[in-house]
């Protein structure tokens, strides 16, 4: 213990009180590790915290932080910023995903000094996390429906950012274009930049969070709106995609290789890239860093079992299965439901997805809500097979390819099971 | 509109949908469709008017929207002539609020559409989680099945029946769980609640077609889905 007190350098410019907690935070993490409780990233900021509840602000001061929120893709895009932005130096980040406060206590306590940060932030800690990190930049992903049972209203939750953005003016936003509850987040925020990554789901904008007038889409132009009363119109985006390439705010197209499948991985790269270019980086020389990225905490992760290549995807609201359907490959295709606590108890919203992508493939279902979603493949007219677990599925599946696609407690529990083969 | 298709009319769905309330509507035209009952479904918006149809659906909405859907329908009239021609209407969480005649939203009391003989207003605590009870015996119903995440409190006059006897969640006041008064019926079981109760479909059906039975189909699935839901809440 006393070892690892001592050789941490880097935090004789904390307080010591604080420097004590980044020390206990650390080891406890490591403590949890060795103990085989997950990664070790909440316990350890959460003893950290009870220590100095400011800690997080000692340990995020004197490094440039980049915050990334929004309902999906956050994960990815933290991932994709962290690499693009190892380019100018060296970056803490939570990459496992704890995006609460103790989360990020944690990671910054284990990277020890960097020049960057890069946290992923749950959406209602934003406010918080902004207060007590003083982020250069902010990204600003898209805000739609997403565990009914207990999280705000969509139309709250962007109330609560646009109020917080207009108390710290200081800080550079980068928004989508494309999500109405974006642009009213922002709100008359004065230094932001605007992306452009299309936006599939749309059920959460049809009435205008300013007014609660209607919400007119362009004909002509897909991916124009403006509410029906004026007050917010889509403004015009600085970085765009296109296929599989990144335009920056200069015209400069930037053709990528990503691992990581679809057109939504396309539009979370543009907006890590457009984040590390207003920190400073040459876009040229990050854009490869992308192609370097294989899987995001298991997502995307494909793994060879039996003969067959399964390859896993996290979905966990309506507008990521959306996104989950235009990734996957035509293949055999499992889905798996459960509705624990970290799912929301609330099946509902299988009803809000449209599975008919799907007809045509062979669909194979399990986990605990599984009748669930039987019945709305039924009416969906999607013909499926259920099965008892994932080792059945496996069995069940012709050798080559099998999609896996799962909302979060289901793909824990099958990343398990797979880790546990492999 | 062809008059030989049953019509199902989804109540302005970018004011009045969360939690999967498109099932509902789905499910009808699904369970309609299996008896050879052709159907036409058709979304409402909030700038268009409500045409004639046999079944009217409204699902849930945030405050603000439920407002406005309140304005607008009060201004259209079209399903107070629904009602009068005895039109089937099936409303979930705040549209089963807007039926009656007053509702709270942003901390204000609204007029409702005072389309049966019920009121709302809010309760001390959110009610969330699975909802259940025994309907009234004089649906024919089986055990009520569903998911409740709402704020309200609904008190039910002398005019309407409750739809169940609570034995799990609020419903509208822990003890009574919806109304329903001659083919209108509204419950706090949100989204999709024909999922779990199919039998509650067909009735609506019944209403609407005005058929006594309708022919057997396949429910392996709701059925499993009863019974696995009913289970793990005590009600099986
Ligand atoms: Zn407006």
């Amino acid at each position: 213990m006393t070892g690892n007190l001592s050789s941490v350098e880097d935090e004789k410019k904390l307080p010591l009180r604080a420097s004590l907690a980044a020390s206990v935070s650390r080891t406890a993490a490591a403590l949890s590790r060795a103990a085989g409780r997950g990664d070790g990233s909440v316990i350890g900021g959460k003893l950290g915290m009870m220590i100095d509840p400011d800690l997080l602000a000692h340990l995020a001061a004197g490094r440039k932080i980049a915050l990334v929120s929004g309902t999906n893709g956050k994960t990815t895009t933290t991932r994709f910023t962290t690499a693009a932005l190892s380019v100018l130096g060296d970056v803490a980040t939570n990459s496992f995903g704890a995006n609460m406060p103790t989360g990020h206590t944690s990671a910054l306590a284990r990277a020890g000094s960097t020049p960057f940060a890069v946290l992923e932030v749950d959406e209602h800690w934003l406010p918080k996390v902004i207060a007590a990190t003083d982020p250069k930049v902010v990204a600003l992903l898209n805000l739609s429906r997403d565990q009914l049972d207990r999280a705000k209203e969509v139309a709250m939750m962007a109330q609560l950012w646009r109020d917080t953005f207009a108390k710290h003016p200081g800080i550079h936003l980068v928004a989508n274009a494309d999500d109405p509850m974006i642009v009213y987040a922002v709100g008359a925020a004065p230094s932001v930049t605007w992306f452009s990554a299309g936006q599939r789901w749309r059920e959460d904008a049809h009435v205008c969070p300013a007014c609660g007038g209607h919400m007119e889409r362009g004909e002509a132009d897909d991916a124009h709106w403006q509410c029906s009363n004026g007050d917010l119109v889509r403004p015009t985006p600085q970085w765009t995609v296109d296929g599989n390439a990144v335009i920056d705010a200069s015209g400069t197209r930037h053709e990528l290789k990503l691992q990581l499948p679809g057109k939504v991985n396309v539009g979370n790269a543009a907006t890590a890239l457009a984040v590390t270019h207003y920190l400073g980086a040459d876009t040229a020389e990050a854009a490869p860093k992308l192609a370097e990225v294989a899987s995001v905490a298991g997502r995307y992760a494909q793994v060879e079992r039996d003969g067959r290549k399964i390859r896993l995807l996290l979905a966990k609201n309506p507008a990521s299965w959306l996104e989950a359907f235009d990734m996957a490959e035509d293949a055999p295709t499992l889905l798996a439901i459960n509705a624990r606590d970290p799912d929301g108890y609330d099946t509902s919203w299988l009803f809000d997805v449209d599975f008919s992508p799907l007809r045509g493939r062979q669909v194979l279902i399990t986990g605990e809500r599984a009748y669930d979603l039987a019945v709305r493949l039924e009416v969906n007219e999607v013909p499926f097979t259920h099965v008892a677990s994932f080792a059945r599925a496996v069995q069940t599946a012709p050798p080559g390819r099998l999609e896996v696609i799962a909302n979060y407690s289901a793909f824990q529990d099958i990343r398990a099971e797979l880790d546990r083969v492999v | 509109m062809s008059s030989s298709a049953l019509q199902i009319v989804w109540v302005y769905p970018d004011l009045l949908s969360t939690y999967g309330d498109r099932g509902n509507m789905l499910i009808l035209a699904h369970r309609a469709r299996a008896r050879g009952i052709p159907v036409q479904t058709h979304e409402i918006h909030v700038n268009e008017a409500l045409p004639e149809g046999d079944i009217y659906l409204m699902g849930g909405g945030e405050d603000g929207p439920q407002a406005l859907a309140a304005e607008r329908l009060l201004a259209d009239r079209g399903l107070h002539r629904a009602v009068d021609r005895r039109a089937v209407v099936f409303a979930v969480c705040a549209g089963y609020q807007l039926l009656g005649s007053s509702f709270f939203a942003k901390g204000a009391k609204f007029g409702g559409l005072d389309l049966i003989d019920i009121s709302s207003d809010r309760g001390e605590t959110r009610a969330v989680g699975e909802l259940g009870g025994e309907v009234d015996p004089a649906l024919g119903l089986p055990t009520l099945s569903g998911f409740e995440n709402h704020g309200g409190r609904t008190h039910l006059g002398p005019g309407v029946k409750p739809l169940a006897t609570v034995k799990t969640g609020i419903g509208n006041d822990g003890r009574t769980e919806g109304a329903w008064a001659g083919t209108v019926l509204g419950t706090y079981c949100h989204g999709p609640a024909l999922s779990r109760n199919p039998a509650l479909a067909d009735l609506l059906l019944r209403w609407a077609t005005g058929e006594e039975t309708l022919s057997d189909m396949d429910d392996t699935w709701p059925s499993r889905l009863r019974k696995e839901r009913l289970t793990a809440t005590g009600l099986a």
